[in-house]
């Protein structure tokens, strides 16, 4: 017996009609970040308060994925009403769960007005914070798996992929490849075994995008992935997760043994003949396994060290075969297209860039945490706005987009919308979605020497330029940082980086000179305030590190 | 279900689809080649001298060193020649200035990163790096020395491995594995630490696996690998034991 719509609705209002029969539903984050400061122990004190209190018929504790605003964890929201708390403790429990039939407790409320969540668009976190990620109903009750439904049996895979590529949705995984585009040539390729594999190997400084989704809506990105196989024509996928989410895996798993149950993943979904199962492989702690062959390598069983492209894993990827590749954020993008429509997908945005991008804010802002913003909204407003602002009034320095790929983006460009086009034509990239802002105390070759280092210690050593070169180039930022530096070593800098870019073998050696050379381009005075006067503007750099003996 | 049962044989790779002739330019000579050929195969048939290093006939193509790069003129990337093809109308070339220029700096790299000393080396005057930098007229390195502490492995009883003189062209390594198929060799590490390593990092002597053929030995381009109790004129590799073990495994006589 398969499942049909019947039962998807069914299952969707039952669960529904559940979570209906309760009075109050409080919702505690347990994605890692409120985990960490101790939602979990809150979800467990509140479920026993209510217990104590005989409100268990009237009263609904939950855990729920991601809400935004991790600075401000553990977050608890209540609802009807959506009235949202911070940084709540065991302490609060009382005070919580006084509240409820009474006034909201005004001294850990989290005004929902702010910029921070009113500047926000939602696409693909819209369940995140909402639905328990530990539940398939939860997700098939919001709407879940009805547009894998609508796919498999009222559209034809090329239709699927026309409406894929007329949203207009590039990859989210770093390079903003056309995703329509990259769908057809998978279902091209002549093949009787495709595969398809979502990249979690997440693995940029500061950034938790695909954790976050993974960990508050693990169906979504199953959903996503299982449209994609019936569109190119694979019946196997592969998640590759880095082990350092163990939330996220295990979540995963659970999700994956959930859909297999109730039948959207399987044998024979909603009776359309199409077969699709997903396995979890993880990540052994490789940046490099981020990169597509190096991923394919790693999920085969062999080093994850990358391989010349041409050929492309989508005329030959995973053991030899066509295989698509996307990303966690770019799979989670999926379902609503094909729910609403790509024209729908295709009017968020830029003329260039289409949709949303969830980006991690972190570094120096008031607000850090998970957003997700429309494409072409401005960094002053993701900054300013959603973030609040610097920390302690400070004076806003520079933007660092795009992990050890990006680059490092100055107050005169605050006012530009984010897309991809801009972010290059700046000389940084969107990358994974990755934003670190920093502020007057941050030295700019401090920064680039760090994310040098990063590409040094996770290089994996098989081609000579990426290798031996970003070792030369920390080296010699090592030098200027520490006021041994001179002009000449600036020069060589400059050449290692255009060698490194030009010769290397992926994109990982390809792109690690972007710190350094944007950093270069915008904050020179940095470097020749080390080299020069042997002082650090941003007075970061250690005192010690600046030789005395000068 | 099980993802890896019942699955097709390796689809076929580009080298397989010989069928198509392509023309490009070579240095402006207007050159022809099968579909599926290296750069470096077919600059080699027309007397065009790539330099190369990891790259070794009847193995694997590897892609690491970078010595090979040629640039492509329409898009002015510099690719490998050694695991490239060429596509029809390309111009490809060989000996420009830039090409040149970054060759040396690859190779200046691949000197500062480990400690290549020629005057106290087994295989000085027959070190294919060393013929490099002659060849490419190498005077010195402007790039610091990084000079990392390894240790000498001398525990087999007919070779040596000294991590000072490797480059990690692997090309030990694909030997082993694919050859004599025992695969002693491997790499450890990744990034600036890599080292080649006996099976689990265990002394070469102590080694389970090796067969004590001395294949690695022969292709290895510098020092790191070398036989015991020769003297620096006598250490001379003989590789070509490779071509003729391809030819007659292609003829399938075993």
């Amino acid at each position: 017996m398969t499942l049909t719509l019947d039962d998807l609705n069914h299952i969707a209002a039952t669960e529904n009609e559940r979570l209906g029969s309760y009075k109050h539903r409080i919702n505690i984050c347990v994605a890692a970040g409120c985990l960490s400061c101790g939602s979990g122990e809150l979800k467990a004190a509140l479920k026993d308060g209510v217990k104590q209190r005989g409100l268990e018929e009237r009263v609904l504790v939950k855990g729920v994925g991601c809400m935004g605003p991790c600075s401000k964890g553990p977050l608890v929201a209540i609802h009807p009403g959506n009235i949202l708390y911070q940084g709540c403790s065991v302490a609060d429990v009382d005070a919580l769960l006084d509240s409820l039939d009474a006034e909201p407790v005004e001294q850990l409320r989290c005004p929902a007005n702010q910029p921070f969540f009113t500047k926000q668009r939602k696409v693909v976190l819209e369940n995140c914070g909402t639905i328990d990620p530990e539940r398939i109903e939860e997700y098939i009750g919001a709407k879940g798996y009805e547009p894998l439904y609508v796919a498999l049996r009222k559209m034809t895979p090329g239709e699927v992929i026309e409406e894929v590529s007329k949203s207009g949705l590039r990859g989210r995984g770093g390079a903003g490849y056309p995703t329509g585009l990259k769908w057809s040539t998978v279902a091209n390729a002549v093949n009787e075994t495709k595969f398809v594999v979502c990249n979690a190997d997440e693995g940029d400084p500061g950034a938790f995008m695909d954790r976050s989704v993974l960990e508050s809506d693990p169906n979504r990105v199953l959903e996503g992935m299982a449209i994609g196989a019936y569109a190119v024509g694979a019946n196997y996928g592969y998640i590759y997760v880095r082990a350092e989410y163990p939330l996220a895996v295990k979540r995963l798993k659970k999700a994956i043994v959930q859909a297999k149950r109730i039948g959207v993943l399987g044998e024979n979904i909603f009776n359309s003949g199409f077969s699709f199962d997903v396995q979890v492989r993880l990540g052994a702690g490789a940046f490099v396994c981020g990169e597509e062959t190096a991923l394919i390598a790693s999920i085969e069983g062999h080093p994850g060290k990358p391989r010349p492209r041409p050929p492309y894993p989508a005329a030959s990827g995973l053991r030899g075969c066509p295989t698509l590749i996307n990303n966690v954020e770019t799979f989670a993008n999926i379902a609503p297209i094909i729910r609403n429509g790509g024209d729908w997908f295709s009017q968020i945005g830029t003329t260039e860039s289409k949709g949303t991008k969830v980006f991690a804010l972190a570094g120096r802002v008031k607000q850090t945490g998970l957003i997700e913003v429309a494409m072409g909204t401005s960094l002053r407003e993701i900054v300013f706005d959603i973030g609040g602002g610097i920390v302690q009034d400070g004076t806003f320095k520079a933007v660092q987009t795009g992990g050890p790929s990006g680059g490092c983006i100055p107050e005169q460009f605050l006012d530009m919308g984010v897309d991809y086009g801009s972010l290059a034509k700046v000389g940084s990239i969107m990358g994974s979605g990755g934003m670190i802002v920093m502020d007057q105390h941050s030295c700019m070759v401090d920064v680039a020497r760090f994310f040098m280092e990063f590409c040094m210690s996770e290089s994996c050593g098989k081609c000579v330029p990426c290798r031996v070169g970003t070792a030369q180039i920390h080296e010699l930022l090592v030098k200027i940082i520490s006021g041994r530096g001179g002009i000449s070593d600036l020069a060589m800098i400059e050449e290692l980086c255009s060698l490194v870019k030009e010769t290397s073998l992926c994109g990982l050696g390809q792109t690690a000179a972007n710190p350094v050379i944007s950093t270069l381009r915008y904050f020179r005075d940095e470097y020749l305030g080390h080299i020069k006067d042997k002082k650090c503007v941003a007075n970061s750099c250690a005192k010690a590190a600046i030789t005395e003996d000068l | 279900m099980n993802p890896s049962a019942n699955l097709p044989p390796r689809q076929a790779t580009v080298n397989d689809a010989l069928s198509r002739i392509l023309t490009f330019k070579i240095n402006d000579r207007d050159v022809s080649a099968r579909d599926g050929e290296t750069i470096l195969s077919v600059a080699s048939r027309y007397n065009i001298k790539i330099p190369t290093l990891c790259h070794l006939d009847g193995l694997s193509p590897y892609g690491g060193c970078r010595i090979c790069v040629v640039e492509l003129k329409q898009s002015g990337k510099l690719v490998p020649a050694c695991i490239t093809c060429p596509q029809e109308g390309a111009e490809i070339l060989t000996h420009s200035q830039r090409v040149v220029e970054s060759r040396k700096k690859i190779l200046e790299l691949i000197f500062s990163e480990r400690n290549h000393v020629c005057a106290v080396c087994v295989s000085n005057g027959h070190c294919e790096l060393q013929q490099l930098a002659t060849d490419l007229g190498l005077t010195h390195i402007h790039y610091a020395y990084r000079y990392p502490h390894l240790a000498v492995d001398a525990s087999h009883h007919r070779f040596v491995l000294d991590p000072n003189r490797c480059v990690l062209c692997l090309r030990c390594v694909r030997v082993c594995a694919e050859i004599e198929g025992a695969h002693t060799w491997d790499v450890m590490g990744r990034g600036i630490s890599s080292q080649i390593i006996a099976d689990l990092n265990q002394p070469w002597g102590s080694s389970p696996t090796c067969t004590s053929c001395g294949k690695c030995v022969q292709v290895c381009p510098t020092g790191a690998l070398s036989e015991k109790g020769k003297s620096v004129a006598e250490m001379v590799k003989n590789q070509e034991f490779l071509p003729y073990l391809q030819e007659m495994r292609d003829k399938k006589h075993y």
